[in-house]
């Protein structure tokens, strides 16, 4: 067992910062109120909630009353595609149109949208994991009520021209909806600049805690309710507040925003040199764009080895990330972002995604490279496949 | 994924990896594209496991039990290992998640291909002692 942790998996979610955690505590015990109350205790609280709801506006450049706090990316998801769907298939829009390797809060969401009646078109994906403007454009219809595309995918972390896109719906008078969970803090996101309709965030990827989530909803956009019940979030979204976790996430989208171009210039030559120290071995690549993907994602196949023993092992290095493997989904096929690239399932299968913040460092990353090579070499000394590959002659990339 | 220690400990530290030069049993089960082959090397004498090794591609528990196979087999007659099933790797294991035990199905299925292997090349239909061994697919 080794004596470093290198934490790798930053994507996945993120510990609660020291400074989100002070400001939260109190609202556990001492400021426990529901802010739904008459009295003072509730009030306080009450009055907490407008500010964070204020704070968290200011960050994306949005009006106050059009921040939902929802319970986490997944319901934000849901929530505006479920909604927009149900408003405007009222006026006979049932046509959608998303991306073939978005999250599957969106896939998931739109899929069982087409069970009930509506038309869905899932955009190609660049082999580079990009989305292509003009494609977006080609595929709006009469019908189609919404766009649905993610800011940042969440396992190569390529960053997709959101704002050419909005212009484009804006146009076209088509609602936009934006996946930000992963983009946020890393890319610079302004709602009404980049003509962005709806917008989900997670607050457990930024170092606020698990459970708390926003949607942005552009004021005047009708959108049915999701969870229905008291008139919490001015009647759209039922519950009493998770109050900790809506201070929480106003707390770390403040932190995490602070300083993004200090973030983008510490981390991306710590992620080049990664991805050029990995890709130094024989029979691996990239997976994503190299320049348009987050400061701090690196995903690579390495041809021959099973990622969900690559992260075993590096594991116990102490080293924790990820991978697109089945073996680490529970399913039978690999990662659908991986195959929407056009990989081969025998390539995306040794897929290995690092994704880290702002503690990692220069050590870690040389750290990192030294480790690799020995446990690819391990695998593939073990691997059949590696050896008939290395018979034949033949390359997977 | 929740591993038992044994799992942990056959992936970590696999017993009997590697090759056997002249083995005159070999078995390849699995496939690249669903992410597991595994292929085994037996060197049978006296109607005996003499020797066994494996290697495998796939995942922590592909390993843990090819591993554990080789194991239960090595120094055994053709008669118990014909009787090896893919429950008692997965017991010897302290059990499998549920979504892994299709490895230990093909572990055992490896062993009973490379038996496969041993009888054909004496000449002698294994059908009948070692039954039906589903072919590797491309």
């Amino acid at each position: 067992m080794s004596e470093r942790r290198i934490y790798a998996d930053h994507a996945a979610t993120t510990a609660v910062s020291d400074e989100v955690l002070q400001e939260i505590l109190p609202y556990f015990q001492e400021h426990f109120g529901n802010p739904s109350s008459i009295y003072g205790r509730g009030r306080e609280n009450e009055r907490a909630i407008i500010d964070a709801r204020k704070r968290v506006a200011n960050v994306l450049g949005a009006q106050p009353n059009e921040i939902f706090f929802t319970a986490g990316g997944s319901e934000s998801d849901n929530w505006a595609i479920k909604g927009v769907a149900d408003k405007l298939s009222e006026k006979g829009k049932k046509h959608i149109i998303t991306s073939a390797f978005e999250h599957h809060a969106v896939l998931h969401t739109c899929e069982f949208l087409e069970k009930h009646g509506f038309e869905i078109t899932y955009l190609p994906v660049s082999p580079e994991g990009l989305i292509d403007p003009q494609q977006v454009e080609d595929a709006i219809r009469e019908d189609t009520a919404l766009v649905t595309i993610m800011y940042a995918n969440n396992e190569i972390g390529t960053i997709q021209p959101i704002p050419e896109i909005g212009a484009i719906c804006k146009k076209n008078g088509v609602l936009f909806h934006t996946d930000a969970v992963q983009a946020i803090g890393n890319v610079p996101v302004n709602v009404k600049a980049q003509n962005i309709d709806l917008l989900s965030l997670s607050g457990h990827k930024f170092h606020a805690p698990k459970g708390i989530g926003v949607l942005y909803v552009r004021r005047g956009i009708q959108l049915s309710n999701l969870i229905h019940g008291g008139g919490q979030e001015s009647g759209k979204r039922a519950g009493t507040e998770n109050v900790p976790g809506i201070i929480g996430i106003a707390k770390a989208l403040e932190l995490a925003t602070a300083d993004i171009p200090g973030k983008i210039a510490k981390l991306t030559p710590l992620r080049d040199k990664l991805i050029d120290g990995i890709l130094k071995i024989d029979q691996t690549r990239l997976n994503g764009d190299r320049n348009r993907r987050l400061a701090g994602n690196v995903n690579v196949s390495i041809v021959g080895i099973e990622g969900e023993s690559l992260l075993l092992l590096l594991d116990q290095y102490g080293i924790q990330a990820s991978s697109g493997s089945a073996c680490t989904s529970g399913s039978l096929d690999p990662s659908h972002v991986l195959l929407s690239l056009g990989l081969a399932h025998e390539v995306a299968h040794g897929s290995l995604r690092l994704s880290f913040g702002e503690e990692f460092t220069e050590e870690d990353a040389d750290y990192i490279l030294e480790v690799i090579p020995q446990i690819v070499d391990r695998l593939r000394s073990m691997s059949p496949m590696w050896e008939s590959l290395t018979q034949s002659g033949k390359r997977l990339v | 994924m929740n591993y038992s220690e044994k799992v942990l400990d056959h992936f970590t530290r696999p017993r009997n990896v590697g090759e056997i030069p002249d083995a005159n049993a070999i078995g390849e089960v699995g496939n690249a594209k669903c992410g597991d082959i595994m292929k085994m090397y037996l060197k049978i004498e006296d109607d005996t496991i003499q020797d066994v090794k494996f290697k495998t591609f796939g995942c922590g528990a592909a390993v843990a039990t090819s591993s554990m196979a080789t194991e239960m087999i090595k120094g055994k007659s053709i008669a118990e290992v014909l009787k090896l099933t893919n429950q008692a790797v997965m017991e010897a294991l302290d059990g499998l998640p549920p979504v892994k035990i299709h490895c230990s199905v093909l572990a055992e299925q490896a062993v009973k291909a490379a038996l496969t292997d041993y009888y054909t090349r004496l000449g002698i239909d294994p059908k009948p002692i070692v039954g039906e061994v589903p072919e590797m697919a491309e």
